[in-house]
């Protein structure tokens, strides 16, 4: 019923220079999401790929399971001394994420470009 | 003195996850057609999404022999939601998330659903059922004077 989560990664150069790792999400983010959310980020090397940016654009859905992905993903990260970030969530679910604390720990951004432009 | 009208819907979902998502489109309907504003709907469908999980997950502890009841009742001003399970209902009430604790490990990352309910809606209520059966969460969302 729930719809699976696709994800793929991407490698991009910022404008600054900097190496970015874009992890994009589509379909739902719910906790049948676990592999396409820790999973794919999981397998980068946290030796090389320092800044990461979650591309929320082509996703309709996410609950609180899907949120508690996100801050697991987030822990690792911060324990791993990658930057996080993200792009491409609704109106909606900025007020979420912002509600549950996440941009505290992720800065959020309208868009790719937006994102890119301030790393 | 002038009657209120009130329209019910009525939904029973299978305990299976993935299903909250009839509730939230059921929702949905219901509250464009009482002319709520796109951001409250949002705010709706996140809410009644979770108070379903947490029926199907902690209620109906995903026994799909059991079902979710769902029922949406539109009155002139407002939309409530109840929610029903079979199990024995909330025991506290939700506390708020705490980023900090749960990037640290302090708490766990998961547990946000009841806060998330009861900041996205009006009203929020958890209801024990007696002899420990049918209890549910009741949602009121209500419309604003001035969004036509």
């Amino acid at each position: 019923m729930q719809s699976e989560t696709k994800s793929h990664v991407d490698q991009l150069t910022s404008p600054a220079g900097h190496s970015v790792t874009v992890l994009r999400f589509e379909g739902d983010i719910a906790s049948t999401s676990k592999d396409a959310v820790l999973g794919t980020y999981q397998a980068l090397s946290k030796a090389t790929n320092k800044i990461i940016l979650l591309d929320f654009t082509k996703v309709d859905y996410i609950n609180s399971s899907g949120i508690a992905l996100v801050i697991q993903l987030l822990i690792e990260a911060a324990n791993s001394g990658q930057k996080v970030y993200a792009y491409g969530l609704s109106a909606h679910f900025v007020k979420v994420f912002t509600m549950v604390g996440i941009t505290k720990y992720a800065g959020l951004f309208p868009d790719q470009a937006a994102a890119l432009a301030a790393l | 003195m002038s009657e209120v009208r009130t329209t019910n819907v009525e939904v029973r979902l299978p305990s299976r996850m993935g299903f909250e998502k009839v509730a939230m489109s059921t929702a949905a309907s219901v509250a464009k057609l009482m002319g709520f504003r796109e951001d409250r709907i949002e705010d709706l469908k996140t809410a009644v999404a979770e108070a379903c999980i947490n029926a199907i997950e902690h209620g109906n502890r995903l026994n799909e022999k059991l079902s979710v009841g769902v029922v949406l009742s539109a009155g002139e001003d407002s939309l409530e939601v109840k929610v029903i399970d079979d199990g024995t209902g909330m025991k506290k009430q939700p506390a708020k998330p705490d980023i900090d604790r749960k990037m640290h490990g302090e708490e766990d990352a998961r547990g946000m659903g009841m806060f998330l309910i009861q900041a996205l809606v009006d009203e929020a209520e958890w209801v024990s059922g007696v002899d420990g059966k049918s209890s549910y969460v009741r949602l009121v969302i209500r419309l604003d004077k001035d969004q036509g």
